[in-house]
């Protein structure tokens, strides 16, 4: 059994690419001419002000919303481009965690899960069940939840199966958009250290957009800043010493303060 | 993958969800005379995902049976195993009697069935408690809501309402022509248009058209509502979501179906007299005497009576419907189709008490 080609691959094409982005709804600009390059195996976190385009952003990149300009590639791929199986072929490495679960509310969380993997492979169903079981406890549900209605769940529990469901697959990418808002600090470190991990041994890419400070000091490698309809990139120490005035306040103001007190002591 | 005789299995290569069709081939092809697995060197795998560490664990015997793993395989397998563990902890749901459960379903039914026809009598009651106090003090109505569900209800639904009037009353005159003709009474048609249309047809229609569109748009809007948690938030800042929500669409409803009625009636009339002319050559001179002599002002109004009770049963319903809805979105389909069927239906049963009461009356 010799390697498949697929990992050969892993450190020497960035996993998204973005360039030239430009999006407007109306009068409203957007994303003006943005560039973004994320890594294979790289934990990237995205911040911003309210309305400026995180989550416009993530939509974009993932194909659900057409830029007006701007070559955005996945592991390579054009997904704009593709059709048909292409297309699928692309999206079964890539696994979305949408801001609040977006979990399919007439399938139980365990069939939410399966679902995915019944349209991406051909295994039987006890292996898919099982697969889909396991995902569950991964991200911390206890078991009696599978066979659950998404509206049985409480707000946090949704996102964790939403967050299975992203998993599913064994994603290459993940886009996380806003994992941990809404979650208890607990369940928030617990979700870090589960994104770290599976980071480690899967080689995962995750796109995180997030407003949780412990989350981009503990488990971001790099941060991208959305300001002025573009973005900002660079670690945790060299945006602290960005003097763009969001930016100062951001990590400056008094919220940020007392997270890196609390980290440093 | 190289199964040697001790029973130590080399697994190498990539172990993720999309090679788990060609590992399962792999291994039902090792060799069976090796004896059974024993151990499992992983120190040749490249990639090994949750998919692959389940298959891993699957065919050692046992998880400390796996050596030789790379550091960073570790943390996906211990999280496998930590997941068997508890899906195997958790007992599997025995499958139910079915019996048992069919008779459970039917008790279900019929309980639910009573309990719905006492929260709907509730629902009125608190329906007119509401419009009881909003009518005391009038300017208390949601005038701007009330205008926008009038516009909605009543003035978007002419075009849909007036075809469909054209095409009973010329439904209406095509029977009429083929039965009387072999009386030679053809003109006897018109009176068959005049009585179904505006003591019948006209407002039945209307009313069955207005459930279907605007009956399942309240549903639609309050169910929608509910699931976004906007009527607790009504609530909870102090507004009532009767007053807020029903009343408005209520009395709205109530304006725009006799006005829709009048409208259906004339249409429908307008339907029957070109019918009349083009098929029987009653000229429409003709046709209106005939049609003052067939009917008089009670079968008007006897249509038109109808239509605020049509209106408040539609109106009643659709909003009931609309607040029963629980959770998700499918919730908000599943009691929108209740509403049209229950409304239609409302407005049949309570077009068969008229006419029965009316018989009674001798009108």
């Amino acid at each position: 059994m010799i390697s498949s080609p697929e990992n050969d691959a892993i450190h020497t094409t960035p996993a998204i690419t973005v360039h030239g982005l430009v999006n407007r709804f109306g009068a409203q600009w957007i994303h003006d001419d943005l560039d973004l390059e994320v890594m294979r195996g790289e934990i990237l976190g995205v911040i911003g002000g309210s309305g400026t385009g995180k989550s416009v952003l993530l939509r974009t990149i993932v194909g659900l919303n057409r830029p007006l300009q701007g070559d955005i590639r996945i592991l390579g791929e054009r997904l704009s481009a593709l059709r048909g199986s292409a297309r699928k072929a692309v999206l079964a490495r890539v696994g979305v965690l949408f801001q609040s679960g977006a979990l399919f509310s007439g399938l139980t969380v365990v069939e939410n899960i399966a679902l995915v993997l019944k349209s991406h492979t051909s295994l039987r169903p006890e292996r898919i069940d099982l697969l889909a079981r396991q995902k569950i406890d991964m991200v911390g549900l206890p078991q009696d939840a599978a066979e659950k209605l998404p509206t049985k769940l409480s707000g946090g529990m949704r996102k964790r199966a939403g967050l299975a469901r992203a998993l599913a697959l064994d994603p290459e990418i993940v886009f996380l958009d806003e994992p941990t808002a809404g979650l208890d600090p607990i369940g928030a470190s617990d979700f870090d250290s589960l994104i770290l991990e599976l980071q480690q041994s899967l080689k995962l890419t995750v796109f995180m957009v997030t407003h949780d400070l412990d989350s981009l000091v503990a488990i971001t490698d790099r941060i991208a800043v959305l300001v002025d309809n573009k973005i900002r990139i660079g670690s945790l120490e060299e945006l602290l010493n960005d003097p763009h005035p969001w930016i100062q306040e951001y990590f400056h103001g008094p919220r940020a303060r007392a997270t890196r007190h609390a980290i440093a002591g | 993958m190289e199964l040697s005789e001790g029973g130590l299995l080399v697994v190498g290569g990539g172990w993720r969800l999309v090679h788990i069709p060609r590992l399962n081939r792999e291994l039902e092809r090792q060799p069976q005379n090796a004896g059974a697995i024993r151990q499992v060197d992983g120190s040749r795998l490249t990639a090994l995902d949750s998919a692959g560490a389940q298959l891993l664990l699957q065919v050692a015997p046992a998880p400390d049976a796996i050596f030789g793993l790379a550091d960073r395989f570790r943390g996906v397998l211990q999280r496998v195993i930590d997941a068997k563990d508890a899906i195997d902890r958790t007992p599997k749901p025995r499958p139910a009697n079915s019996l048992l459960t069919r008779l459970e379903h039917i008790g279900r039914q019929t309980s639910d069935g009573g309990l719905k026809i006492y929260e709907m009598l509730g629902f009125v009651g608190l329906c007119v408690v509401t419009t009881g106090k909003i009518l005391i003090r009038p300017w208390t109505l949601d005038l701007r809501a009330t205008a926008h569900h009038l516009e909605n209800t009543g003035l978007k639904a002419l075009p849909i309402i007036g075809l469909l009037s054209f095409m009973i009353g010329v439904v209406v005159a095509f029977m009429g022509a083929l039965q009387l003709r072999k009386f030679s009474a053809e003109i006897f048609t018109v009176d068959l248009i005049g009585v179904s249309v505006l003591r019948e047809l006209g407002v039945m229609f209307a009313a069955i058209m207005v459930a279907g569109r605007s009956g399942s748009a309240f549903t639609a809007q309050i169910g929608t509502m509910q699931t976004n948690e906007e009527i607790d938030a009504m609530r909870a800042i102090g507004l009532d979501p009767i007053g807020v929500l029903v009343v408005p669409r209520v009395v709205a409803l109530v304006i725009a179906l006799p006005l829709l009625t009048i409208y259906a009636n004339l249409v429908g009339l307008a339907g029957g007299a070109v019918i009349s002319l083009a098929v029987l050559e009653i000229s429409l001179t003709t046709f209106l005497e005939q049609l003052s002599g067939a009917v008089g002002l009670p079968t008007l109004m006897i249509g038109l009576s109808k239509a605020p009770i049509f209106a408040m049963a539609i109106a009643i319903i659709g909003c009931f419907e609309g607040f029963k809805v629980r959770g998700s979105a499918a919730s908000v389909g599943r009691h929108t189709t209740t509403s049209v069927v229950e409304s239609i239906f409302a407005v049949i049963l309570i077009d068969a008490a008229f006419a029965m009461a009316l018989s009674w009356m001798d009108i």
